[in-house]
């Protein structure tokens, strides 16, 4: 119960957080509070009781704060202004009540906080990994041994994902260094 | 990008060592604590990222190449995959962990749980050497506002 109200407090923290980061006019401030939020998700996945996720969004979270203050730091922006479309203001209200009401409805159907739907289900696989995962992979570290283990396969797909990703950043610029190199030859 | 105060790099010389630590702790013991390749991999890159923001991008460039970084990122996917074609062959199965069933280690152990640990210092290999390529990216690129509003990305001018 008191984590549910740990919780509460923290969402409260992230809401307003999320606000600020889209209202504020500078672009540094909305970076920084853009941070917080993360920082607020990462203790929020300890008190959740997910240390994994909690390092790795904490990791992850500090580089992309570096990333986005050395992008956006002495960047002019232009502020938007202008009337307000009120026909795209009620369609995008219309929108999220409709959201807000089946999100409501979904998590309805959900269980108890803090009990696991595969609780409730005898076949599901995460039993089988939680019950046999030490004896199979023998690491302790039963997130460890679902992604490399169990569903290494995922992981495979990211792997991939970042190199291909990395890979079209580099062929981009080299292409572009290399004109450059061209142009001053000739 | 010359870097920073006197104060900045004074400091990031004691604490660089720290985090690469950190780093390699997380994701060798990822298997028996909370981390694991990916968590670790994103603290080795984070020490580089501050190497280079408080000494600058040549002072990082010279103890890290980009074609060094790029080749750690292949060598770690490439691991990773032969870790997954050595089950293959030997297990029978893509990624099989064929060293857990040949040689049990000592549960919570370091020595443990076979292929699990060789994937997470491949998976921390990888993701380090991403992450700093794509910081690199990001310091070296820069966007160009014309004067018709368009934006345009254009390397930096290297100093000669």
């Amino acid at each position: 119960m008191v984590v549910e109200i740990y919780l509460l407090i923290l969402l409260v923290f992230m809401i307003a957080g999320a606000l600020i980061a889209v209202e504020t006019k500078n672009l540094l401030s909305s970076v920084i509070s853009l941070g917080a939020i993360g920082f607020g998700m990462s203790i929020a996945f300890l008190f959740l009781r997910a240390p994994d996720l909690a390092i790795v969004q904490i990791a992850v979270e500090v580089v992309l704060l570096v990333f986005l203050i050395r992008a956006t730091i002495g960047r002019d922006v232009i502020p938007a202004h202008g009337h307000i479309n009120w026909a795209g203001l009620a369609v995008v209200l219309v929108l999220m009540a409709g959201l807000v009401f089946f999100g409501v409805r979904a998590f309805g159907s959900l269980g108890v906080f803090g009990e696991p739907v595969i609780a409730s289900i005898a076949e599901a696989p995460s039993n089988a990994y939680l019950a046999g995962g030490l004896e199979q992979t023998g690491s302790a570290n039963i997130v460890t041994s679902v992604l490399l283990d169990y569903r290494a396969y995922d992981t495979l797909g990211e792997a991939t994902v970042l190199f291909a990703s990395i890979l079209g950043a580099l062929a981009v610029l080299r292409g572009r260094s290399w004109a450059k190199k061209r142009g001053k030859e000739q | 990008m010359k870097g920073m105060t006197v104060i900045v790099k004074t400091v990031t010389r004691w604490v660089k060592v720290f985090i690469f630590l950190f780093g390699a702790y997380i994701v060798i013991t990822g298997h028996l604590g909370p981390g694991g390749g990916f968590a670790g991999g994103v603290i080795i890159a984070c020490s580089y990222i501050l190497l280079t923001l408080a000494f600058g991008k040549e002072f990082a460039l010279q103890r890290l190449k980009v074609g060094a970084a790029h080749g750690l990122d292949s060598a770690g996917g490439l691991i990773f995959l032969l870790i997954a074609l050595f089950g293959l062959g030997f297990g029978g199965t893509f990624f099989a962990n064929f060293l857990q069933s040949r040689y049990p280690g000592l549960e919570f152990h370091l020595l443990s749980s076979g292929t699990i640990p060789l994937s997470n210092i491949a998976v921390g290999l990888k993701v380090a050497s991403s992450l700093f390529l794509v910081f690199i990216i990001f310091s070296v690129l820069r966007i160009v506002v014309a004067r018709d509003g368009s934006r345009s990305m254009v390397q930096e001018e290297e100093e000669e």
